[in-house]
């Protein structure tokens, strides 16, 4: 298992796919987490770009104390679709370039491997949130300096939560990724289908049934957006109004919390008995 | 000796195409066999089953005394199939690296293996930009990692030059030699004449013919040029199976009969041009086989 974990690891750490994928990440989570509100708070006085938020707020939200609100607010939606890419690309290379075929008939078991690759694209998904911590925890410190603004940090607890938290967000959608790969073989339609769910039919369905069928939103609670977004919300210190897209209260913490923990576990299941029991050609 | 890899009644089935039909395949340690037949004959299809890529739809299959596809048995068999498929933004040396973390290898055999496929000098090349000849020998490479006592391998020659061919075959000779067991596919039947010492002939997913080369270079044919051609093979009929190749007819005689051969086609007036002893082809029992095979199944 070690050996087939340290040859993930290679794999990984050698595609610059993976690294683009991390640089977009972070580079939206800066953007919209320090520069874009950073402009707003100095060239605004009262500008229309404040849009009637006070400029304090806008600075508060900068500040290290919201540190973790910058990191993992945008991992429902946008980072979440890079994650599903980075495991679409992982487990759908091995089908298109063939090589599943050379390292299933190297010695560890199939179900070895798939489970070596999946920690490898853990490991990797908890860089991506560190990086993105750091990254947005120098902006903020940055910010609180130049502006005079108050360092205070969340607790420790509050910051492991939010990291774990984030972190279970990007593992469900990598999985998802994933499992589509297994599915159909391939990286495209994976990616294809993924992002289109991610982006538009979960957040349309949303909107859908809480405005036309009220009577079916148990169904919209179940699905993984909406969980995910309600597992954010929850470790964050948000509020339904400054929240952003994808982030909102749909159902309580430990439930979000849960649901995930189901959805990673159902996608690891599906591609484990798909991969054990397939033709590999 | 207990044989290495044993099939018996083996068939694979791809909704209405029988991919293998029956498959009967003895392979003893040591050995080389080549495992011949044409495009879409289930070579492919068996070497899937021999290294647990595939299920078989029936029949039973013994790769080193265990199933294919266990970690104990994969750890012993090095192979490459239908075509070597590596990690293309990743260096050869790289790639070698990844597999020998996967089976548990040690470094040092990585540049062995490189040396050996003669690909040391562009080892930290990537892979996407090896030709196709160096992607072939890399994957021969890849094959030998382990240190297999079994060495299967699907077409190793294609896309090699003339060069690279005589390499590769001398390399899987020397495996032979060298007291491991090597199973290889080819549709070319000099190639599989040159290094195996035993050749299996498989048509239409049914082995129809499997041989000892020795004996196989010991039968011999007389060519014979004639004219005209319709009588001389009439009268050679009386000695033997007349076969027709270009304009030149073989007919399988011992060498002790050429002379009087040759005096009964002069003495019914045919002239006769040519007239030599020949080793009979692994070709021409192939083609033989192989098109008996297909007049029976059309
Ligand atoms: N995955 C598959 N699905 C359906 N049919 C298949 C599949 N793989 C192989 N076949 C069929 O099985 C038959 C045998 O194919 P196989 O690849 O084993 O031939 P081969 O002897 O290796 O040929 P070649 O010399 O061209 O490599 C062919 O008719 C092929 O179309
Ligand atoms: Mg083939």
């Amino acid at each position: 298992m070690l050996g087939s974990y340290r040859a993930e690891m290679l794999k990984l750490r050698k595609r610059s796919a993976v690294w683009v994928l991390f640089g977009a990440g972070l580079v939206l989570s800066l953007i919209f987490g320090y520069l874009l509100p950073y402009l707003a708070y100095t060239t605004g006085d009262d500008s229309p770009s404040t849009e009637g938020v006070p400029r304090a707020e806008v600075l508060r939200g900068m500040l290290p104390e919201r540190v973790i609100d910058n990191t993992i607010g945008g991992y429902p939606i946008f980072a979440g679709a890079l994650a599903l890419v980075l495991g679409a690309i992982v487990i759908g290379g091995e089908y298109t370039w063939g090589t599943l075929k050379t390292v299933l008939t190297q010695r560890p078991r199939r179900g070895t491997i798939l489970g070596a690759q999946f920690l490898a694209l853990g490991t990797v998904i908890a860089f991506w949130v560190l990086g993105i911590f750091v990254a947005c925890a120098l902006c903020s410190v940055g910010i609180a300096a130049a502006e005079s603004g108050s360092m205070t940090w969340p607790s420790i607890g509050a910051l492991l939560q939010g990291l774990a938290g984030g972190w279970l967000v990007l593992m469900t959608w990598c999985l998802a990724g994933a499992v589509l790969a297994v599915a159909f073989r391939n990286v495209a339609l994976p990616i294809g289908l993924g992002v289109v769910w991610i982006l538009g039919i979960e957040t349309l369905l949303a909107g859908v049934v809480s405005s036309l069928l009220p009577g079916l939103k148990w169904l919209t609670n179940t699905l993984p957006g909406t969980n995910a977004g309600s597992l954010v919300f929850s470790v964050t210190t948000m509020t339904p109004s400054d929240a952003p897209p994808g982030v909102r209260d749909a159902v309580g913490g430990p439930r979000a919390l849960l649901t995930l923990f189901a959805y990673c576990a159902l996608f690891t299941a599906l591609s484990l008995w798909t991969t054990r029991n397939r033709d590999i050609t | 000796m207990d044989a290495l890899v044993e099939v018996s009644g083996l068939t694979k089935r791809y909704g209405d195409t029988l991919a293998v039909d029956g498959v009967d395949l003895t392979v003893l340690p040591g050995e080389v066999y080549g495992f011949l037949g044409p495009n879409g004959a289930g070579k492919t299809t068996t070497l899937r089953i021999l290294t647990g890529l595939i299920a078989p739809t029936s029949g039973d299959v013994r790769v080193l005394g265990g199933k294919p596809g266990q970690a104990e048995v994969l750890g012993r068999t090095g192979s490459m199939i239908e075509s070597p498929a590596f990690y293309p933004y990743l260096s050869g040396l790289d790639n070698l690296r990844l597999l020998a973390e996967y089976a548990g290898v040690a470094r040092r055999r990585i540049d062995e293996v490189l040396e050996l496929v003669d690909l040391a000098d562009r080892a930290k090349d990537r892979f996407s930009t090896y030709s196709l000849g160096m992607k072939q020998r890399l994957g021969v490479a890849a094959a030998l990692l382990k240190d297999p006592e079994l060495v299967i391998l699907d077409e190793p020659t294609n896309g090699l030059d003339p060069a690279g061919m005589r390499d590769m075959r001398r390399l899987i000779r020397e495996l032979g030699t060298g007291g491991r067991t090597v199973l290889l596919s080819s549709h070319l039947l000099g190639e599989v004449q040159q290094i195996c010492d035993r050749v299996g002939i498989i048509n239409s997913g049914r082995m129809v013919a499997e041989h000892n080369v020795n004996e196989l270079r010991g039968e011999q044919e007389l060519v014979v040029r004639a004219d005209p051609k319709d009588q001389a093979q009439a009268i050679l009929s009386r000695f033997g199976t007349v076969h027709q190749y270009d304009d030149t007819l073989r007919v399988a005689v011992d060498s002790s009969r050429a002379a009087e051969v040759n005096s009964v086609l002069v003495g019914a007036g045919i002239a006769v041009s040519e007239l030599h002893m020949t080793e009979r082809a692994l070709e021409d029992i192939f083609f033989e086989l192989t098109t008996e095979e297909k007049a029976d199944v059309g």
